[in-house]
């Protein structure tokens, strides 16, 4: 445990050395060098096709959940267009694929993610056509991963369900972000500490930038599924949503 | 309801107070630093693609950012009045 503390106190004088600078966003067009722009779009592909399949499963299976199904994509759509300022002096912007992952599953939102992330691309030239595979991996299909274990988790150990949707949207927008640094590490490894010192230095800042966001993603996806448990009960509960002690009530 | 306003307040708060609390912080989107820093790392690096498209303008890029969220705003809001009207319709029958 003690060994962990020199490189904890590393981290910590990066956060305070080196203030007011943020990289809390996509990756930008060109960017990556082409191997590992290759390399992310052969990882993210085989989730896309998966997602489109279990969305034509879903829509099948459960027809009346389509309107729910158009919430979720307009809610990834508002938070991401949303560039809200935060505690390091810079702004990013929330994901928002936590609220479609906990009702659709992961899969789904790699689909509507990755729809988000080409829009944002081809008309705001905002992340890129080339990034766009590290882009969505990160953004479609690690942080809906995350979201969805956190809740599986949270529920398991006894969390509300409100709660469980605020962890797991919370760690899926901030996993998303770490998952950025994480590519822009390999990608760029510093010349004096190579991965870690560039993971260290694109990975404080904007972990640092994006808490607040986090929070406030996770909180305006609990207030959506209070939304939803009141009005739309029965789709949840075809979605097999709830908690099961809740569907019991 | 008044759970929810008072969740609504807590992400207003959570945006308002950054902008009080560091007055001389420029708030800046952070692509452009991304960029910076990416030089610093490796200086030899060249973008090699480039954006079919760039918006002309800071002004025209948050046009389309307020167009992206009104997209989505708007159904949303289509959702909570149909949903709500087709719960009240169910409750008279």
């Amino acid at each position: 445990m003690l060994k962990f503390v020199p490189k904890l106190g590393y981290f910590a004088a990066i956060l305070l050395l080196l203030p007011e600078r943020a990289y809390a966003m996509h990756i930008m067009e060109g960017y990556l060098p082409v191997g590992w722009a290759i390399f992310w779009w052969l990882l993210t592909i085989p989730f896309i096709i998966l997602g489109l399949r279990s969305i034509k499963k879903t829509i099948e299976e459960n027809p009346e959940t389509k309107m729910i199904l158009g919430l979720s994509g307009a809610f990834a759509f508002v938070l991401s267009a949303l560039k809200i300022p935060s505690v390091t002096g810079s702004c990013s912007h929330p994901t928002g694929v936590g609220l479609g992952t906990v009702l659709f599953g992961p899969l789904a939102m790699s689909v509507i993610g990755s729809i988000v992330l080409l829009f944002q691309s081809l008309l705001l030239a905002h992340g890129g056509l080339t990034t766009l595979g590290a882009n969505a991996f990160s953004m479609a299909v690690v942080g809906p991963f995350l979201v969805y274990f956190t809740y599986k988790a949270a529920l398991k150990m006894g969390l509300s369900f409100s709660l469980a949707v605020f962890f797991a949207a919370f760690l899926g927008d901030l996993g998303t972000y770490v998952v950025t640094s994480l590519q822009l590490a390999l990608a760029f490894p510093s010349e004096v500490g190579g991965f870690f010192a560039s993971f260290s230095k694109f990975a404080g800042i904007f972990a640092l930038t994006q808490i607040p966001l986090a929070i406030s993603e996770g909180i305006l996806t609990v207030i959506v599924m209070n939304f939803l448990k009141k009005y739309n009960f029965a789709e949840l509960k075809s979605l097999r949503v709830l908690p099961r002690k809740e569907v019991a009530q | 309801m008044k759970k929810n306003i008072l969740l609504l307040a807590i992400v207003i708060l959570l945006a308002i107070i950054p902008i009080f609390m560091l007055k001389d912080a420029e708030f800046e989107g952070a692509d452009g630093e991304a960029e910076e820093a990416i030089g610093e790392i490796n200086a030899g690096y060249e973008p090699w693609f480039e954006s079919f498209w760039e918006p002309p303008s800071g002004e025209i890029e948050s046009l389309l950012f307020v167009l992206q969220a009104a997209i989505g705003a708007g159904f949303i809001g289509y959702f909570v009045g149909f949903t709500r009207g087709k719960h009240r319709k169910k409750e008279e029958l």
